[in-house]
């Protein structure tokens, strides 16, 4: 349990757009990711407020690969 | 119940801009500096800024501090304190240049000289014409300021306690503040920060308002730690808003959309702002459409099931117009307002951004009260900077790019002030034996409670009382009726409950205690609004709708103890310039 709670706190950002984005994920996906996903969520979350939001409203060059590629794509969608 | 003290020079609360643009200056000075942030530093809000950082290098034509100093007063409607605004435009472009030499990637001009966008309110020669004065990094600039403040900082030693929270300020009998008690997020446990000079800098408070531009964590701790710690609130009426931020969400809608040909309507699809504004009708300035969509809505002219917010057309300016002139529009109406803008109009409404208010000091970052006839006598040990501090620069109204400005002056400022104060009191103050017990009582109270009120519910009605009744425009029947309820709402949250009762990372617990400093915020601020019988800067009411100088020109402060306020004189004295008469303000 500890680790959902530690990354619904990484979930507080700078950025207003993150926070809301980011909490509707955590609402909709998280309890759902497998364990390989949730690192993938991990490691998006580590990318500083601006970049993070690129790649969310797909600005960002180059866009990351593999699992990483697919969660993105979830909170894209959310 | 004995707990854990950690020993330092200084404990600077917030990582912020000003947070650490002041524990730079002490940590190269030599002191052992803690600095607690609730998130990692360069998450801060801070990193949201983007129109950049006002100073008058004059590198796009010529420019004076002087005609930045009179920019800033006319902006804050007369209300600034002239000293305090003086010093910060005449340090502005050398803590600028000081950014730069840390590594700052400022945009640049051909010949490698900072480059500066032209910004509202910025003038030459008292008022004459525009000016370009504002020092940018692409549209990225608080988030380049963030890191390369955080660099520095880590390079001078600074000690980060990253996922910290304080929550209540440590003053022994005769007032001194000695540190802070602060929450370890990820074990749950509670340390007393001791240091002989403390600072807070834990930035805005916006989430007190349904409509908030601001970002989760802007729950205004400093001010609720300050008011439970018997400190004042000064000018916490005066709010900044943008008329277009999204209903419900409030991320915002640039005024471009205005300027591209949308335009607004209300509930009977009336384009209202041409009964408002015959001529300019929705391009009018920023205050005449905010005030003309909160009549709407207090008139039950809004839009959607509880008519609280209107539309913003712009379906008609066709696909192409929206795609390529208004980048990213599409996005974030889709995102947040869930409706595609070339199909559907989006729901907007005025949205809160950036309080003018806060802990009162002087222009050293000291935190100034009223103590035996003196209204501004300092508070031994406690500075403030940034957003939650008021010097007073913004006045009655905060002029586009200051607050950077703010940060980076006031965050030196007492950078400096206190390590002046640390080498003349050498030793750390005894710690009184209750030093952790508001704290204590608090958490303890939260833990134990049963059938008590729910924290998402008692905020969503503070939020939506607020917005409600204390928003861009104010209405005298509305006000009263906000403070009885704002009371009641405060009664509530004295009684939250919370379910989960965990140790680690435990964020009901965090909101929980976030609520009490919100609601202390919310009070100071509905308060105040109340009892200030005039039109000034941001605060602007139907009843009394002109500038009163012969009875308001003066700060408000307000204090938790019985919500009393007391008034105190505007400095009208600058350091060494000719003092700037109260003058109506046009632009
Ligand atoms: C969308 C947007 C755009 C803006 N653009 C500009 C601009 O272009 N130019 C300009 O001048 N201004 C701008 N502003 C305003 C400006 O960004 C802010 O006023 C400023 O960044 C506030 O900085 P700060 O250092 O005071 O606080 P913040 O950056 O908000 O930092 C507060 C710090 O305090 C910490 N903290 C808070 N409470 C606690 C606690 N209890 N315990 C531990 N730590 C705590 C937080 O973790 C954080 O580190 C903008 C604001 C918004 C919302």
């Amino acid at each position: 349990m500890s680790e959902v709670d530690r990354i619904r706190w990484h979930c507080r950002r700078g950025l207003l757009e993150l926070d809301i984005v980011l909490a509707r994920f955590l609402d909709r996906h998280l309890d759902d990711l497998d364990r390989i996903e949730r690192e993938a969520f991990k490691s998006l979350l580590m990318h500083s407020d601006n970049d993070l939001w690129d790649m969310i409203s797909g600005r960002a060059e180059p866009p990351p690969e593999g699992v990483e590629a697919g969660v993105l794509e979830l909170l894209r969608n959310v | 119940m004995a707990i854990a003290i950690r020993k330092f020079d200084a404990v600077i609360v917030g990582a912020g801009g000003a947070g650490m643009r002041a524990a730079l200056q002490l940590a190269e000075a030599g002191f052992k500096v803690a600095v607690v942030s609730k998130v990692f530093p360069t998450r801060s809000h801070t990193v949201a800024a983007q129109g950049g950082i006002g100073a008058a290098l004059g590198n796009m034509g010529e420019d004076s501090w002087l005609w930045h100093m009179y920019d800033t007063i006319k902006g804050s409607d007369y209300l600034g304190d002239q000293d305090a605004i003086e010093f910060m435009c005449r340090m502005a472009p050398q803590v600028v240049l000081e950014l730069e030499h840390f590594g700052m990637p400022f945009d640049r001009n051909d010949n490698g000289t900072v480059y500066q966008r032209p910004f509202g309110g910025h003038s030459q020669n008292f008022g004459e014409r525009p000016v370009q004065r504002s020092c940018c990094a692409a549209d990225r600039t608080g988030h380049a300021m963030l890191h390369t403040l955080y660099q520095r900082n880590v390079r001078a030693n600074t000690h980060f306690f990253v996922e910290w929270m304080a929550l209540d300020l440590v003053r022994d009998a005769a007032g001194h503040v000695l540190g802070v008690t602060a929450l370890e997020m990820e074990t749950g446990e509670i340390y007393l920060m001791q240091a002989r000079a403390t600072l807070f800098a834990t930035g805005g408070a916006g989430r007190i308002f349904a409509a908030s531009t601001n970002a989760f964590i802007n729950t205004g701790d400093g001010l609720g730690m300050a008011a439970r710690a018997g400190i004042p609130l000064e000018d916490m009426e005066f709010w900044q808003f943008h008329p277009t931020g999204v209903a419900g969400a409030g991320v915002l809608i640039t005024e471009g959309v205005r300027g591209e040909g949308g335009y607004l309507l209300n509930r009977n699809g009336e384009r209202f702002m041409e009964r408002y504004a015959p001529t300019m009708k929705d391009l009018a300035s920023r205050d005449v459409v905010s005030r003309a969509m909160a009549t709407e809505i207090k008139e039950g002219r809004g839009c959607g099931p509880e008519a609280d917010h209107v539309l913003l057309k712009l379906d008609h300016l066709g696909v192409e117009v929206v795609e390529k002139r208004l980048p990213g529009i599409r996005e974030i109406a889709r995102k947040f307002a869930n409706v595609d803008p070339v199909k559907q109009p989006i729901p907007v409404v005025p949205t809160a951004h950036y309080q003018m208010g806060g802990i009162p000091t002087n222009y050293h970052g000291e935190v100034v009260a009223p103590r035996s006839g003196n209204p501004e006598a300092v508070v031994p040990g406690f500075y403030a900077a940034g957003e939650c501090a008021c010097a007073s620069v913004h006045g009655a109204n905060r002029l586009g790019t200051n607050s950077l400005t703010d940060l980076l002056v006031f965050g030196k400022a007492s950078g400096e002030r206190m390590a002046q104060f640390l080498r003349e009191n050498p030793e750390h103050r005894d710690l009184p034996s209750d030093a952790a017990d508001r704290t204590l009582m608090r958490l303890d109270r939260l833990e134990s409670q049963r059938n008590g009120e729910s924290v998402h519910q008692v905020g969503a009605d503070m939020r939506r009382t607020m917005q409600a009744h204390c928003g861009v425009f104010r209405f005298p029947d509305l006000l009263v009726e906000g403070v009885r309820k704002i009371l009641e709402i405060a009664e509530r949250a004295q009684r939250t409950e919370i379910k989960d009762h965990s140790k680690v990372f435990n964020t009901a617990r965090t909101e929980a205690l976030e609520l009490d400093n919100l609601i202390e915020v919310a009070r100071a601020t509905m308060i105040s609004a109340e009892a200030r019988k005039e039109s000034r800067g941001a605060h602007d009411r139907e009843d009394f709708a002109k500038r009163d100088d012969e009875n308001w020109l003066k700060h408000t402060l307000w204090f938790k103890d019985d919500d009393r306020l007391e008034y105190k004189p505007v400095h009208l004295k600058p350091l060494t310039a000719a003092t700037f008469e109260p003058k109506v303000r046009t632009y």
